[in-house]
């Protein structure tokens, strides 16, 4: 831990079968710091989440937290570890049999021996920081959707953690709740002491918040920086992202052969007949 | 021919499937043996699942008891009665009961009543990525939510299959000594004589634990292992009733055979 990083990828390569997810990726991580990793969806990102939540195990290179290479600790180190992190789940993922308040209580209640009257303290207290908790007797299925967010949100830092990840914190939220959301985040990294990674796509809220930005497409990262340096960026990817273009290096199109080939081989039974041209 | 090796090839790989889903059910009914430890340190969650699958199934269980020992009073009765022996009314159906009704029918009820709400439960957990938020909570899911399920439905399936056969046992009481007018005491006498308690009613209680583990395991199993979507869920509801009340019958008869040969 000399470099002052509480996690480092460092040159991972993951896949499932055949198809390479992740290619060869670093990035750091630095203590205290607010990080998202920004790319399209299916870039590998929410992969590379689960890969530092230990979940997954890369095909080679290491994962680093606090200095503890992550994917080679055996399942209880792995579960010591992650008492100190907290993870925020695109949905929520809250116990849909339980209110709040014992959502919140969960991991208190598992992992510590502190009597009652103290657990409900806490567990209000962390409510009362994403300011629900006159909500903590509701059950999940009363909660609208940017609540339960904030729900989830609080039982995650139930146990201080010190490196939080965030999966699409911002997915499907009305501008309120997403404000609210990405205003939460950084003012409980920031009280909390804690380390955040946040994975998204929402390029607006995400640099609102942010100090540092990876951007990730097919596997590796094409381009970092802090959010000034990703708004001004001329990286024809980068900038077509920030910008939400139509056309750049992410074509609008997905491949076909021509348009006029493809209007002529319709053969009326809903199938394309092969055109030799196709074949 | 390329029809006939595709046909083999496909045979092939759905026997190899099989296998290798057998195999993960073992490896995985094992770790719920080696993470029961919660589900008795801390008994309340176990009782809270009991709650579910057990309590829940009362209703059923009763009023289905209770309507099969009645047709067994009136249907026995009826075959009695031609060798004039209708005294042995009370034999005929605690016998059924205890032996063979008692626990495969209260075991099919509780795959079906039961058994799938555990699977449709644990796979909609881990649809909505339930079971991955407590993994990254530190907190082993099979230790805190499929093992107390898994214990509740083994503790519940005897309980509920001794209910259903006394049940039964009431329900004969009532068409054979009640409306039809069997004589009461003999109807409770033979019985007494008749059912042995090791012979038949352990056997019977053996049968029900059985069936008991037999339909939880597939039940939290199919759970675990459901594709997290909703087809994949409704599948996996489905497969569980299916499976579970065809490994009950055939569990019955290897049981039955090794029970009650030469009696």
């Amino acid at each position: 831990m000399s470099t002052g990083n509480l996690v480092e990828v460092d040159n991972v390569t993951f896949g499932y079968d055949q198809r390479a997810v992740l290619s060869r990726i670093s990035l750091d991580v630095p203590k205290g710091k607010v990080v998202a990793i920004m790319g399209l969806s299916g870039c590998g990102k929410t992969t590379l989440l689960r890969l530092i939540g230990g979940s997954v195990r890369p095909r080679q290179g290491e994962v680093r937290v606090a200095g503890q290479v992550v994917n080679r600790l055996s399942s209880d180190e792995l579960y010591l570890l992650r008492r100190r992190m907290g993870m925020l789940f695109q949905f929520g993922a809250l116990f849909t049999d339980m209110s709040s308040f014992d959502n919140v209580a969960f991991q208190m209640r598992e992992h510590t021996s502190l009597p009652e009257p103290l657990i409900r303290d806490l567990a209000m207290m962390k409510l009362h920081a994403v300011g629900l908790r006159g909500a903590a007797k509701l059950m999940p299925s009363e909660l609208s959707g940017g609540m339960a967010r904030r729900v989830a949100l609080a039982r995650s830092i139930a146990l201080d953690p010190m490196l939080m990840l965030y999966d699409e914190p911002f997915a499907g939220l009305d501008p309120i709740s997403l404000g609210v959301i990405g205003q939460l985040i950084r003012h409980l990294n920031d009280s909390l002491g804690a380390t955040s990674i946040i994975v998204t796509h929402d390029v607006r809220e995400a640099l609102r918040i942010v100090d540092y930005v990876y951007f990730m497409s097919e596997g590796v990262v094409i381009a970092r920086g802090t959010a000034e340096e990703i708004r001004a960026s001329e990286e024809a990817f980068v900038h077509q992202f920030v910008h939400g273009e139509m056309s750049g290096p992410v074509a609008f199109d997905y491949p076909a052969r021509e348009l006029r080939e493809d209007m002529l081989a319709w053969d009326g039974d809903g199938f394309y007949r092969e055109t030799e041209a196709a074949a | 021919m390329s029809d006939a090796s595709e046909l083999l090839r496909r045979l092939g790989a759905h026997v190899t499937g099989m296998i290798w889903r057998l195999g993960f059910a073992t490896r995985f009914f094992l770790l719920i043996l080696k993470h029961s430890g919660t589900s008795f340190r801390r008994f309340h969650l176990t009782v809270r699942e009991m709650y579910f699958s057990g309590v829940q199934s009362l209703i059923i269980i009763i009023v289905s008891g209770l309507f099969v020992g009645m047709v067994l009073g009136l249907q026995g009765y009826d075959t009695l009665v031609r060798y004039g022996s209708s005294e042995a009314l009370g034999v005929l159906v605690a016998l059924s009961l205890v032996r063979e009704l008692g626990p495969v029918v209260a075991g099919l009820l509780f795959a079906s009543r039961a058994g799938s709400a555990i699977t449709a439960e644990i796979g909609l957990m881990k649809a909505t990525e339930q079971l991955d938020a407590m993994e990254m909570m530190a907190v082993d899911p099979i230790a805190r939510v499929v093992a107390p399920r898994f214990w509740a439905g083994v503790i519940s399936m005897p309980l509920l299959a001794a209910l259903f056969s006394a049940m039964g046992v009431f329900g004969g009481y009532l068409v054979g000594v009640r409306m039809i007018g069997v004589d009461e005491g003999s109807f409770w006498s033979q019985m007494k004589a008749a059912v042995d308690f090791g012979d038949d009613v352990l056997n019977g209680v053996i049968k029900s634990f059985v069936f008991g583990i037999a339909i939880t395991w597939i039940a939290v199993f199919e759970g675990y292992d459901a594709p997290p979507t909703a087809e994949g869920v409704s599948g996996a509801t489905t497969r569980t009733v299916v499976t579970a009340s065809l490994w009950v019958l055939a569990l019955d008869f290897v049981l039955t055979a090794l029970m009650f040969r030469g009696d």
